[in-house]
């Protein structure tokens, strides 16, 4: 499991930065404000994870139960919350009502995972979502140009194999992209620009951590 | 929201923009010294040419500088934001009437030549 720190974050968009040798990258930019709400501890909970909050939440869309939360841990509302599972010695580390800056937890170089929700494209046939090449345009073919063709044997086995690329929805589906690299940290904005792409539209919510594959991706 | 968003990036970007490269224009004669890393030494190249194109797209400028190099035409194109740009000369002012000066490539010569803003 990941335990490696992270912040939940929005993605800006993307843009490009020219390196000091000259070499350009191209960078998606996250911006991340987010303060510690809560923990989680062993002895109480049976594991280890701070309680990140993000966002503005109004005082009518708060119920009670949240805002006594809230009140609890002495913050504002927020809108997103998320469990950060992490080491012991890193949620000792944070405290109740502290903001987490960017470069408290990250550094240009890093390896980092992200995750966030895709663009939503509703129901898409076969060609659009699992790039199937479809039939023969001419030929006499009669409606049957976007089709995905025969989806299985007759008797044997006498179904259709199970994970069988058929229409459906696509994308809206919650996606981790690992290994992408941190290009810039801007403390002063709390702003993260990750070299390439990250899953989702302008303004998505998404979640930056530590890669998983790398140890927490940082140099040392 | 999308404005805020859009903030963001503009500053970004901004904080880029080479202003220090004198005003050019399609048609103007200039020499571009590029910085190129051979092996582990820096030098300074320069290419002299004709701008044929500009791509006017903020910090994602480029230009195209064509010039013809023992009978074979050859065109480059710079990003106008590049570090690597170490300098930009205005070599002459040249009278064009398009954004786009593709039918160079077809000119030889005489005929390839652009008319200098003070021969007008």
């Amino acid at each position: 499991m990941n335990q490696f720190p992270g912040v939940i974050g929005r993605k800006i968009g993307m843009t490009q930065l020219f390196l000091e040798d000259g070499s350009v990258v191209p960078c998606t930019v996250v911006e991340s404000n987010v303060i510690v709400v809560g923990k989680r501890t062993q002895e109480k909970d049976g594991y280890d994870a701070v309680i990140l909050g993000s966002g503005e939440r109004k005082e009518k869309h708060t119920s009670k139960a949240l805002a006594g939360a809230f009140k609890k841990a002495g913050v504002e509302p927020r809108r997103t919350l998320r469990e950060l599972r992490c080491q012991a010695d890193f949620a000792a580390s944070v405290e109740v009502g502290a903001a987490l800056k960017v470069d408290q937890l990250f550094e240009a170089g890093q390896f980092v995972d992200v995750q966030g929700t895709t663009k939503g494209r509703g129901f898409t046939g076969v060609m659009r979502r699992h790039h199937f090449a479809g039939n023969v345009r001419t030929h006499g073919t009669h409606e049957y140009r976007r089709h995905g063709g025969s989806i299985g044997t007759n008797m044997t086995p006498g179904r259709v194999k199970k994970g069988m690329k058929m229409p459906g929805q696509h994308g809206n589906k919650t996606r981790s992209v690992l290994n992408q690299k941190i290009v810039k940290v801007v403390p002063e904005q709390n702003l993260i620009l990750i070299h390439g792409g990250i899953p989702g539209a302008r303004n998505g919510l998404v979640f930056v951590r530590g890669a998983v594959k790398r140890h927490g991706g940082k140099a040392s | 929201m999308a404005s805020a968003t859009l903030s963001i990036i503009q500053a970004l970007e901004s904080a880029q923009l080479r202003k220090d490269l004198p005003e050019f224009r399609v048609g103007d004669t200039v020499a571009v010294h590029y910085k190129i890393v051979e092996g582990d030494k820096l030098r300074v190249q320069v290419f002299k040419g004709v701008v044929i194109k500009r791509h006017r797209a903020g910090l994602q400028s480029t230009f195209t500088v064509r010039k013809v190099s023992f009978n074979i035409g050859v065109e480059r194109m710079f990003l106008q934001n590049s570090p690597r740009i170490e300098k930009l000369e205005v070599v002459s002012r040249g009278v064009v009437r398009r954004g786009r000066l593709y039918y160079l490539r077809d000119l030889t010569g005489k005929a390839a030549r652009i008319q200098d803003e003070k021969d007008r």
